[in-house]
């Protein structure tokens, strides 16, 4: 067989829309994903359930059910659950990037993404970006609902703001590790199984419902490395007054932990799989 | 010859399935080649591999000279893919897909822009550009594919069933839209199950089953696989069905046999057969409302290579 020496073709429509390389790719094609995602997500918001009415509930059946036997006062309850509630919410809302990732990757809108000249990683990066606003609309809804149950900001609104964007970028290094299970699941409900499975430990395994030293000390033991339970005291601590730099270090050190190891390996399954 | 893909020898096994088993595919610039064959032939494992979303175990592919795994990046900027598997979004508008394709592909936003609208009047989507593709018809869905795999102005286009469960009058529309793309220039790569369709569009057409090329050539070429050609003879009296056999069976010398109701169809070496029957017909008094010499369908070609009817495949 002879080896034929390919000439690319002219085609006669090449214009000046054709498309020709620009810099900094992997950012604007991941921006223009994140920008599908953020449609996608307004287009249908029933998805937004699990960060608008479920954390609501959550507040509400918690203070009035346990505020009274656990701090003697619903009111102070209150104030003690809801900046770990809000970190509870945000790091689970993480997990749904995953199980989106897993029913997209069917469709065959992934693989005409696979076809084109963008980044490999792009796609995720988009989607994981644009799931930010599930974030976001946690926040707002947990603390209005706060707010309107008579919660205070006894430490004014900036250490509040700083608390959001440590637990929003927690959840942002967090959620790598269910994008990596979509990527190597086969179905989305397993996807939701096994992360929930992790959730449960991270989030209830914490001060989050009753303070740490009424645990027993195989428990507290667990607190004092689960990176959620930093981040719970470290949120108290912002909001409502108490010690913060430790606790901070801690979710620091473990975010850019999971993200190191979590985003290449998602990077690398989403590569493998066809 | 100048190929504007080509492909040698591609194996990709699956565990201890063999997708494909040493497949070669070739078309020279602005040509059709038609890919046919049943389900589970690989002939979608063969589009993966040259639209670079799959690697071959063996074998290697170029696209414009570029190899389809080591030059992938640069192969992704003259394809286009579109079909049963590479969709759009259906959350997202016609515009919002076709914009989104133009902005992957490094188009800056206003030429995106104008580019979706340009590909969105082309198609006759301009109307439904604002709406959510989810809302479109089987028939728009497949153009707003066709537009989204054009957004680049793509060298190489394939076609992965582009239009299975489609209704015969767009999937007419479908085949206009791949006409005008060859006579811009590109060249199409379409997989098919329809050998009616292979033969409308293609310039060449590959026969794959289980995952090797089995026949290649023109559609004429195939049929001539087949044998010669057929004579087939529609008395206009049924009652005289027999006696139109007999004078089929004498001329050919051949028996002929009646494969659907009041119709004989005979195999003939050539066309002085042909004028022989008619004269023969017309010396018995057979009077026929339809007679013809005619190439055999592909669907005939199919079932003498393989021992398989394409169309039962579909149902299996």
């Amino acid at each position: 067989m002879t080896t034929t020496t390919l000439s690319p073709v002219q085609s006669p429509k090449t214009a000046p829309t054709r498309s020709q390389p620009r810099p900094f790719g992997l950012v604007r094609h991941s921006l223009a994903l994140a920008r599908r995602s953020l449609i996608k997500t307004i287009r249908t918001p029933e998805q937004l359930l699990d960060v608008t009415l479920q954390p609501i509930i959550f507040v509400v059946l918690f203070v009035f059910l346990l505020g009274g036997a656990i701090a003697g006062d619903t009111h102070q309850y209150l104030q003690f659950l809801l900046p770990a509630i809000l970190v509870q919410t945000v790091v689970f809302a993480s997990v749904a990037t995953g199980v989106s990732l897993n029913t997209d990757l069917k469709k065959g809108v992934f693989d005409r993404f696979r076809s084109l000249p963008i980044g490999r990683s792009a796609p995720l990066i988009g989607s994981v970006l644009g799931d930010l606003i599930r974030y976001v609309v946690a926040t707002l809804s947990l603390t209005i609902c706060g707010l309107v149950l008579g919660f205070e900001l006894v430490n004014g609104i900036v250490p509040a703001l700083a608390a959001v964007v440590m637990t929003i970028g927690f959840a942002f290094c967090l959620s790598w590790a269910f994008v990596l299970l979509g990527m190597v699941l086969r179905e989305p409900g397993a996807v939701q199984g096994v992360a929930f499975l992790t959730m449960f430990p991270l989030t209830f395994g914490t001060g989050m419902m009753a303070p740490v030293d009424t645990l027993p000390g195989w428990l507290q033991s667990w607190v004092q490395v689960n990176p959620v339970a930093h981040a719970m005291e470290a949120a108290r601590g912002l909001m409502i007054g108490g010690p913060v730099a430790g606790h901070v270090v801690w979710v620091v050190a473990w975010g850019l932990g999971l993200l190191a190891v979590f985003a290449p390996l998602a990077v690398r399954a989403y590569r493998r799989r066809t | 010859m100048e190929y504007a893909f080509e492909a040698r020898g591609l194996v990709k096994r699956y565990g201890k399935t063999t997708a494909l088993a040493g497949l070669d595919l070739s078309a020279p610039q602005g040509t059709v080649l038609g890919v046919l064959g049943p389900n589970g032939a690989g002939k979608t494992t063969a589009v993966r591999i040259l639209a670079t979303l799959l690697r071959p175990d063996e074998g290697r592919a170029f696209v414009g000279g570029l190899d389809v795994v080591k030059d992938a990046a640069k192969v992704r900027r003259l394809i286009g893919l579109t079909g049963q598997y590479a969709s759009v979004d259906e959350d997202l508008t016609g515009m919002q897909n076709l914009v989104l394709i133009g902005q992957l592909l490094d188009l800056r936003k206003s030429e995106a822009i104008a580019r979706a609208t340009e590909l969105l009047a082309e198609f006759g989507l301009a109307d439904a550009g604002a709406r959510q593709a989810k809302t479109y018809s089987g028939g728009m869905r497949r153009r707003l594919d066709l537009a989204a795999s054009l957004v680049g102005r793509p060298d190489v286009i394939y076609l992965d069933e582009p239009t299975t469960g489609l209704d015969p009058s767009k999937r007419d529309d479908v085949w206009n839209i791949v006409r005008g793309l060859v006579k811009d220039g590109v060249t199409v790569l379409l997989t098919t199950q329809y050998l009616e369709e292979a033969d409308a569009l293609a310039d060449e057409i590959t026969v794959v089953d289980h995952g090797r090329s089995i026949a290649h050539g023109t559609p004429a070429q195939l049929k001539q696989i087949v044998g010669g050609q057929t004579i087939l003879a529609r008395p206009a009296d049924p009652a005289r069905l027999a006696e139109t056999e007999a004078i089929l069976t004498s001329v050919s010398g051949r028996p002929a046999e009646s494969p659907s109701r009041g119709v004989v169809t005979v195999p003939v070496d050539g066309d002085a057969q042909f004028t022989e029957a008619v004269a023969r017909l017309a010396q018995a008094g057979v009077s026929v409302t339809e007679l013809s010499l005619r190439l055999p369908s592909l669907d005939e070609v199919f079932f003498t290579l393989t021992g398989q009817r394409a169309t039962d495949e579909e149902a299996a």
